[in-house]
């Protein structure tokens, strides 16, 4: 079992003095803690972007691919070896802009995965722009005038897309978002964290204060997390008083649950021989 | 009279069942113990327009559809007038008579025979799909050849469930009978059962050939995008996922799949996936982090014209600098060109296990023409190329004195490689440049070392390859010209050599089957001794003709292109070769 010294890296940390990925960071580590994991057991996958350093800070098995590709990158992970714990990591614009394609997709074919999304509401390691989750309005070097279309609503997208495991944290709740993340990865099927992570560079609106002043727990307000409608409700609630903690959560059969010829084998225990083809080759005679 | 040498043609239609009813009668050859081509010709469509396939059966082994037709199998009138200049003197066709109305003088050919049989009646009277018609106009043609009916009956019942098989049985039957009945024995061509008769030789497309290849070589993993032409691997593999105990998995996007086999890749499963063109192009990026990961899937281009969608149904080479070059910066990889569908199922094993063996990309680059033609081959042997996993920990446990570096630095660039899961090992890689824990670095000197640390992997990928068939010679060593080419061009210029050397002109021939790395050597000792060089291939610029200038500083002395989306045709080609000559 992990302690936190085992989970340390060699690399310095490069995040702003500040920044809300600290609290996720924290958050992953001490849930591989409590889930008691071997190290050997979990990969991370990252994208590109702030978040996408948590590879550096975590000293798991990783993979830092490309700029919006953790969910094709992941479940091509997880299908070669459903014994491996998956989590990927994705920041607002990596996975909301660049890599949306991937995401209703992803949450419908309900790999059994983790998915944790760095959503700052802007665009950081390049320096601040505007993201699709940025309020309309919102002033950026590349939305002087400020945004125009409405923020995209990534909770409401998985809720209708049949996602079995549908969260948002806040990384200035660490011990609240470890739970979440400790849930998530217990959940069987694709779970989903949004995670409120304040930029401190480049966001002026959406700060600590800011998510202070608004977010509650719905575990707090008797939510009942299997009522998809009501789950949906909460997901288009985003004002004066903004919902965090488990929306919605229901098992439905895997994506393995329905490959019953390699569901308990793990695709890495290769021939080392030539498979024989000989029934297939005679079909063509 | 002729016998066993035959070039027939089915038209009609798109949802006309032409390329079933082409590929019917190619394995009723086949079962007669003759060697087979089959292509097809279809358009973008699901219905109308004009869909045809040629069927080339003969006593010795054929590389290509012929130019010219001797049986035509009409299903609609409008195949008549496209083809009626292709079919050669004593031609036949086979049409129905009682709904296409048709004349030799209609035709300006009192040369050719009519043939008109009752399809759709009879049909009506079986009380069968309107589509079994052209199962009317096989048995017809069985018939017209004084071919064996129980041969295609075998075919038929291998292919239909037993209700629909026998009903397609009786359908040919009757069109058998009507030409015995009806006609005297006049065509001038002949099938006659072979002492190969039987099964025996094997009949398969490029695409099926490569899937094949991939699940000999234990391919795990295959996720894909449909695109036309390479979409038939993905149908290929689907029904068997069950059988060979794999994942086969249709994604959202050709950017999807290229991530998704990178990442089963790093896991520590042979993988593959297959596109065209336009899908390769939004694979580039994923292309890069495989280069970059050191993660080793088999990528598959199947070419058709472009730029762009382009002449979505039909073949070209006009991918081969964007194989070899695709992607952002520097990084070693595989370029395989198979040239006819033997090629395809061993290259594909090669790739496999160059992929893993350098930990690198390995591309196959075919096309329309070699992906979805029909080709007559030997049963393959499924031992020739064995599984080299390359520098693989296999056992449970990492018990390296150090710890596991996945991009470690070696004597020839390739890291042992451990799967995610080995205990002891922590498995890490990085589409930023990394050191050898795979940990983001800027630092200038480790970018260079790892830079070239990748390239050491060039060197010894260059250096196995040498033992390698990257190139095949054939024709005599002393030749008037010798062609270059590579890829599906294969088949038209063997059958152009067979017909040159028969006019007694000696032309050789040297195919390029590895374009990366180039095999530069191997080509300059043939291209030095060469009195005359022409490259022939399905392009507009001439890409090979360029690879040449570039690693051998020659130009070469003739080009022959075409670039109309269809592949050239024997006859065309070996006068185009006497004009260049």
């Amino acid at each position: 079992m992990v302690t936190l010294d085992d989970l340390k890296t060699p690399k310095t940390n490069t995040w702003c003095p500040g920044c809300g990925n600290f609290g996720i960071l924290m958050a992953f580590k001490k849930a591989l803690i409590e889930l008691g994991l071997e190290r050997e057991e979990a990969v991370l996958v990252s994208g590109i972007g702030c978040h996408g350093k948590m590879v550096n800070y975590v000293n798991i098995n990783g993979f830092h691919g490309i700029h919006g590709r953790v969910l094709p990158l992941a479940a091509g992970i997880k299908l070669a070896n459903p014994n491996l714990i998956v989590v990927g990591f994705a920041g607002d614009a990596d996975q909301y802009n660049e890599g949306w394609g991937h995401f209703t997709h992803a949450v419908r074919r309900n790999i059994d995965m983790t998915l944790i999304v760095h959503d700052n509401m802007v665009l950081g390691l390049t320096t601040g722009q505007a993201t699709s989750t940025s309020q309309p309005g919102f002033k950026s070097k590349s939305t002087p005038f400020g945004v125009i279309p409405p923020m995209l609503n990534p909770l409401a997208h998985a809720l209708v897309s049949n996602g079995t495991f549908v969260a948002r944290g806040f990384s200035g709740d660490m011990f609240h978002l470890k739970n979440l993340i400790v849930e998530a990865v217990k959940h069987r099927g694709f779970a989903f964290i949004d995670v409120f992570q304040p930029c401190v560079t480049f966001n002026y609106l959406n700060t600590y204060d800011w998510f202070r002043q608004r977010v509650y727990k719905l575990e707090e307000e008797d939510h009942d997390v299997t009522d998809r409608k009501k789950a949906l409700e909460k997901a288009l609630e985003w004002g004066d008083r903004i919902p965090i903690g488990i929306f919605y959560k229901k098992e439905r059969p895997t994506y393995h649950d329905n490959l019953p010829h390699v569901k308990d084998e793990k695709l890495t225990k290769l021939p080392t021989k030539n498979v024989d083809i000989t029934s297939t080759i005679n079909e063509m005679m | 009279m002729i016998t066993n040498k035959l070039s027939l043609l089915v038209g009609g239609e798109a949802g006309a069942g032409i390329t079933r009813s082409g590929f019917l009668f190619a394995k009723t050859c086949l079962r007669g113990g003759l060697y087979v081509f089959g292509a097809n010709d279809y358009q973008s469509l699901i219905r109308g327009g004009h869909n045809f396939y040629t069927v080339r059966a003969d006593n010795e082994e054929v590389y290509s559809q012929a130019d010219t037709i001797d049986l035509l199998l009409a299903l609609n009138k409008e195949t008549i007038h496209l083809h009626k200049d292709e079919l050669v003197s004593g031609a036949g066709i086979i049409y129905d008579g009682d709904q296409i109305n048709i004349t030799k003088e209609e035709l300006g050919r009192n040369d050719i025979k009519l043939y008109p049989v009752p399809m759709r009646k009879t049909v009506k009277e079986l009380e069968g799909p309107q589509i079994m018609e052209n199962t009317v106009a096989l048995g017809a043609a069985i018939a017209l050849l004084d071919c064996d009916p129980e041969l295609l009956n075998s075919v038929l019942r291998d292919t239909f469930n037993p209700k629909t098989a026998e009903l397609n049985i009786e359908a040919a039957k009757r069109g058998y009978n009507y030409i015995k009945e009806h006609y005297t024995d006049d065509f001038g061509y002949r099938l006659k059962k072979t002492g190969s008769a039987g099964k025996h030789r094997i009949f398969l497309t490029g695409n099926e050939a490569i899937g094949l290849g991939a699940l000999n070589a234990g391919c795990k993993l295959y996720a894909a995008y449909p695109m036309t032409p390479a979409t038939s691997i993905l149908h290929f593999l689907a029904p068997l996922d069950r059988e060979y105990k794999m994942v086969v998995i249709q994604v959202e996007s050709e950017i999807a799949a290229v991530n998704m086999v990178a990442g089963a890749s790093y896991a520590g499963v042979r993988t593959m996936t297959a596109t065209s063109g336009g899908g390769f192009c939004l694979m580039t990026e994923g292309l890069g982090m495989i280069g970059m990961t050191e993660t080793s899937p088999v990528i598959v281009l199947v070419q058709r014209p472009g730029p762009s969608t382009g002449l979505p149904t039909y073949t070209a080479q006009g991918d081969l600098r964007f194989a070899i070059h695709a992607s952002q910066g520097e990084f070693p990889r595989v370029v395989i060109a198979p040239g006819n569908v033997e090629e395809c199922f061993y290259t594909t094993l090669e790739a496999f296990n160059l992929a893993e063996k350098f930990q690198i990309p390995a591309l196959i680059i075919s096309d329309k023409y070699l992906a979805e033609s029909n080709g007559t081959s030997e049963p393959f042997d499924q031992n020739r190329i064995g599984i080299d996993r390359g520098n693989l920990i296999t056992e449970g446990a990492y018990a390296g004195e150090e710890e596991y570096k996945r991009h470690k630095f070696t004597e020839n660039g390739v890291s042992p490689r451990a799967m995610p899961g080995t205990k002891g090992a922590i498995v890490r890689t990085n589409a930023d440049e990394h050191n050898e824990l795979g940990y983001t670095t800027e630092d200038p000197q480790l970018s260079t070392k790892m830079a070239d640390k990748r390239f050491k992997k060039l060197d010894a990928l260059t250096k196995e390859l040498e033992n390698y068939e990257t190139v095949k010679f054939y024709g005599p060593e002393e030749a008037e010209a010798t062609i270059l080419a590579w890829g599906s061009t294969k088949g038209p210029i063997r059958e152009a050599l067979k017909i040159l050397s028969k006019e007694d002109i000696t032309v050789n021939y040297l195919q390029i089957v590895y374009l990366t790395p180039f095999p530069a050597g191997k080509i300059q000792r043939i291209i030095q001794s060469a009195k005359k060089t022409i490259v022939v291939e399905n392009s507009k610029t001439s890409q090979l003709s360029s690879l040449i200038r570039e690693h051998l500083l020659t130009t070469v002395d003739h080009k022959i292109l075409k670039y109309d989306g269809r592949p050239f045709n024997p006859e065309a080609l070996s006068r185009s070769i006497k004009e260049v000559l």
